[in-house]
């Protein structure tokens, strides 16, 4: 079998395998559904969310361990990820290749060629982990100020690493590396002159671009809600996203980039693609020239997808392994070897020490600057609802990478990517909004969490979100809390009853409540009272119409006597009928009353769970008249509101 | 490849290869440490990480237990000297050496004549009492309602208290730690204004008479709510006991309960001259409870009236009987 038939195998399985995946993050008992498929593999596989979260939070969750099979792979083969399995590069490779061809081999050589902006991708990651690094340097920050000894051993580490960097600036000539030990020495002081508590933050941001969450957002979140229908029924009610569009606008700018560069993705922009390309520096096997045989007739430029320019001094960082160079050549000449190319390589990705320092220090600098906002301490936003199960806010920021694998497998549709509600550094996380999907947050559902690959939302049983169990002291996990809104609700403002919030209040006992009250009904004059005989009552004044006033709802006082109101059964040519004969006499002139029988609801802040139901079901559908927002949810303390 | 046929080049090309044979070699041991050194199985368990929690000593002393005197007067200086004197001196309550820590009332950026804080004359005499007792460091905190710094500021007890020689720590951030009251239900977890408390031998609490809309009365025993951080007007909703549970997380050196004016409505804010009443007592005492009993007569409310006296009382954090005590009354 040729390499390149093994190499598009390879691809069109992952591919494949990735389509499964999105489609199985059903939730149901089908066996294409949810049925212990491995779901989050391939976002597992990917070093760039183990990374990520590793430097965001110093622990490497779970399944995340699959990214170090890659990683030690790249480190011994080279980029295969990007040629042999990602399933965005499989996308993009394919979107090229329709596009390209019948091209004149010259115009495909000169778009293959290596351009300077393939270096903007290794700005892209050092960024992005730049700003996910924070907390782990505050970690160390804060055991440094905690213990003189440690401080006293770094202060002396800095030293002698700054002799010893001097000593090699001298003998080498390279200037970069005092240039470190400068800032190292200059944010240590500073820490110590500062708190140390605003300086540093972290914040998980690759999956903006990193391509497996990039892909499977998407897909999920643009592509199978589009196809989710009739003929492919995957939900039991179709999909709604408010808000995706940029999610689908960048997915169909980075698809459409193929048509003027192949792989324009992979090449300039996928923080990925540029990790692998680090880690790849000391790969045994790469792609290169024999010694001899070459005419330079330029077949492995024409089809290769990476830009690396393999007829000339071959760049193994942007080389993606497609091996179509191999294929093509038809002189024998490219091979996957030990040796470097004949005809030289650069080993080494297109990135100055400058430019690496410089983006990495902008990455962590600019998480602080975001949370000088304070989204994440007292300017908090209450319209954000997290998941059950999700981390306190800083936490959560560390973690999430914005797969939207808990929008895809909410079976209620409830969980939507957040714009920037949630502050810039939300943006596409998980956020409830209850006006919209089937209903609410269900109270017996715990699959966000459990498909979350990086427990952004924690896995949590059901015991644990209902609090029993062993989580009975702890009681069950609040999200929220429910709050009326009386100028909108229909009994409270409009003398209408309705309480359909607390009939579908699903906790027991229930957290809304109602209070019962008797409003008497606005109408065009006055009632005045005729004659009254047994439950009949005759009366002068504007028309009742039966099916308005006898529906059981309708009450009728006279006089200011007090009296309880009587329930009208009945109105027609012989007056309003009781339910029960009066008690009270009563003169002809008296004046009447009709009263509604409202029952007002409140909501028990002790009982609600803020699953949003209520807010979902309020008749009131524009801006519902009870609505849930964050205050009280377990997950932040500070966000309490009872004692 | 055999040696027979070695060419340097391809000597070079062996040493590169097992050059970045060594180099891929280390990589990948230093990527298997950090993935599995940092391998985490079970995932964040959702119980926000307390940090170490603190204990705050007892700064009472056992033998001046039970010792109260009610001054008499209108100068606050000169009834507190005499009040003190009247109990063994201040050097019965701070020993040369020692650091003392006077928690004040600068709950508003108000000015001193309105009463609503502690008034910084009176401050400045406690300070010079402990000094001329031997203190080696006198500190005067509080964690205000209104800006810190406006409300040491405006109140003129931080200039005082600097003046006569104290210092003056304003509530940051990190002097706050996480500290739960043995046997409480509402200080659990709770950030306390730690920092200032940790580095004393004695505590001295000063508060002025008030009414209180939601207490019934601020005396001293609630004026260890200043000591509280975060978010603690939750506490609104159960406050007799959550002063109770401040008699149990505080048990004072002394307080001194000044009632030279008395603030009898508009409480705790005040805001008006007419809102105060001359009401000439000032009280030192070393059991909190009954000071807040003389207090409350001040204001025209019996001890019943306030039922965080009682609470106070049942966990032993003294008696509303003050007359059963050491009682000392004086003319100023």
């Amino acid at each position: 079998m040729k390499i390149i038939t093994a190499r598009r195998n390879s691809q069109i399985f992952f591919f494949l395998l990735f389509l499964w995946f999105c489609i199985v993050s059903t939730l149901g008992e089908q066996w294409w559904q949810l049925r212990g498929w491995p779901v989050g593999w391939l976002i597992q596989l990917d070093p760039l969310v183990g990374l990520g979260t590793l430097l965001a939070t110093g622990s490497l969750y779970a399944g995340l361990l699959w990214g170090l099979v890659t990683v030690i792979l790249t480190i011994l083969l080279g980029r295969f990820f990007c040629g042999w399995l990602c399933p965005f590069g499989t996308l993009h490779q394919a979107v090229g290749w329709i596009a390209n061809r019948g091209r004149m081999a010259s115009t495909m050589i000169a778009a293959n060629r290596y351009h300077r902006g393939q270096r903007i991708k290794y700005a892209i990651l050092l960024f992005l982990l730049g700003a996910s690094a924070g907390d782990l340097l505050g970690r160390l920050l804060k055991a440094s100020i905690a213990s003189p000894p440690l401080l006293a051993a770094i202060v002396a580490g800095a030293l002698l690493l700054g002799a010893g960097v001097a000593w090699l600036q001298n003998k080498s000539g390279k200037r970069w590396a005092s240039g470190v030990v400068l800032i190292a020495i200059a944010w240590t002081a500073l820490s110590l002159l500062t708190d140390g508590s605003r300086l540093l933050a972290a914040s998980l941001q690759t999956g903006l671009l990193d391509p497996i969450p990039l892909f499977y957002r998407s897909v999920n979140l643009t592509l199978l809600p589009l196809v989710d229908g009739r003929l492919v029924p995957l939900s039991p009610a179709s999909r709604v996203y408010p808000g995706v569009l940029a999610i689908g606008v960048i997915f169909w700018a980075a698809v459409l980039l193929n048509l003027r560069i192949p792989r324009f993705y992979c090449r300039f922009v996928c923080p990925l693609g540029a990790l692998f390309g680090l880690l790849g520096k000391n790969a045994l096997w790469r792609v290169g020239q024999k010694a001899d045989g070459c005419t330079a007739c330029g077949a492995c430029d024409r089809y290769c997808e990476g830009g690396c320019e393999p007829s000339s001094v071959i760049r193994t960082p942007e080389c993606v392994m497609c091996m179509n160079c191999l294929a093509h050549c038809r002189h024998d000449v490219m091979g996957y070897h030990r040796s470097p190319s004949a005809a030289g390589e650069v080993a080494v990705p297109d990135i100055t020490k400058r430019a690496f320092m410089v983006t990495l220090a902008s990455g962590v600098a600019a998480v602080p600057l975001a949370r000088l906002a304070g989204m994440t301490g007292d300017a908090w936003n209450p319209a954000v609802v997290r998941p059950p199960g999700a981390l306190p806010e800083a936490a959560f920021l560390q973690r999430c990478i914005k797969c939207g694998q808990c929008m895809r497998i909410c079976p209620t549709n409830v969980i939507h990517p957040a714009g920037i509600q949630a502050g810039l550094e939300g943006i596409w996380t998980p956020m409830l909004n209850f006006r919209m999907g089937t209903s609410g947050c269900q109270q017996g559902c715990i699959a966000c969490g459990n498909l979350c690959p990086t427990a952004a939302i924690r896995p949590i049983s059901l015991d644990e979100r209902l609090g029993k169990g062993d989580f009975t002291s702890r009681g069950p996990i609040r999200i929220g809390t429910a709050f009326v809104d009386r100028g909108r609700c229909l009994p409270w403002a409009m003398d209408r009853p309705c309480i359909v919030c607390q009939e579908n209040c699903p906790v027991s006992p229930k957290a809304i409540f109602t209070r019962e009250a008797y409003q008497p009904v606005r109408l065009g004059g006055a009632l005045v009272l005729q004659s009254m005989a047994g439950n009949q009552l005759l009366f002068e004044g504007p028309a009742l119409p039966s099916e308005r006033f006898a529906t059981g709802d309708y009450f009728v006082t006279i006089g200011g006597h007090g009296m309880l109101p009587a329930r009208i059964v009945e109105i027609g040519p012989g007056g309003i009928t009781l339910d029960n004969p009066l008690v009270e006499t009563a003169a002809a002139g008296d004046p009447l009353t009709l009263l509604v029988r409202l029952q007002l609801p409140y909501v028990d802040p002790a009982q609600c769970i803020g699953c949003g139901i209520c807010e979902h079901e309020c008749p009131v559908k524009g801006r519902r008249a009870i609505r849930v927002s964050a205050e009280n949810e377990t997950r932040q303390r500070r966000h309490r509101l009872l004692l | 490849m055999g040696d027979c046929c070695m060419t340097a080049d391809s000597t070079l090309n062996r040493r590169e290869f097992l050059t970045r044979c060594t180099r891929a070699g280390l990589s990948v041991a230093a990527a298997a440490t950090l993935g599995i050194g940092f391998y985490d199985g079970k995932g964040p368990d959702g119980v926000s990480d307390a940090g170490p929690a603190v204990q705050i000593p007892d700064f009472s002393m056992a033998a001046m237990q039970g010792k109260i005197c009610i001054a008499r007067g209108t100068d606050r200086a000169a009834a507190v000297r005499q009040a003190f004197a009247a109990l063994g001196g201040m050097s019965a309550f701070v020993k040369p050496g020692e650091r003392v820590l006077l928690k004040v009332n600068a709950a508003f950026a108000a000015p001193p004549s309105l009463g609503a804080t502690s008034h910084p004359d009176l401050v400045a005499a406690v300070v010079r009492l402990c000094l001329d007792a031997g203190a080696s460091r006198v500190t005067v905190t509080d964690n205000p309602i209104n800006d810190p710094a406006s409300a040491f500021a405006l109140t003129g007890i931080e200039a005082a208290a600097r003046q006569a020689g104290a210092d003056v720590v304003l509530p940051r951030e990190s002097l706050f730690k996480r500290y739960s009251v043995d046997g409480g239900r509402l200080i659990r977890d709770w950030p306390v204004l730690y920092a200032p408390l940790a580095r004393v031998d004695r505590i001295i609490g000063m508060a002025p008479v008030k009414d209180h809309h939601r207490s019934g009365a601020s005396m001293t025993l609630k004026n260890w709510y200043g000591l509280l951080g975060g978010r603690r007007n939750i506490f609104h909703q159960d406050v007799h006991t959550l002063i109770q549970e401040l008699a149990m997380m505080i048990r004072p050196t002394v307080v001194v309960l000044d009632g030279i004016q008395s603030m009898m409505t508009n409480g705790p804010t005040g805001g008006s001259l007419s809102d105060l009443k001359p009401t000439g007592t000032l009280i030192v005492s070393t059991d909190p409870v009954a000071a807040d009993a003389v207090g409350a007569a001040l204001l025209g409310r019996a001890a019943a009236d306030l039922p965080f006296i009682a609470k106070a009382q049942n966990i032993g954090a003294g008696t509303a009987d003050y007359r059963s005590l050491d009682l000392q009354e004086i003319q100023a």
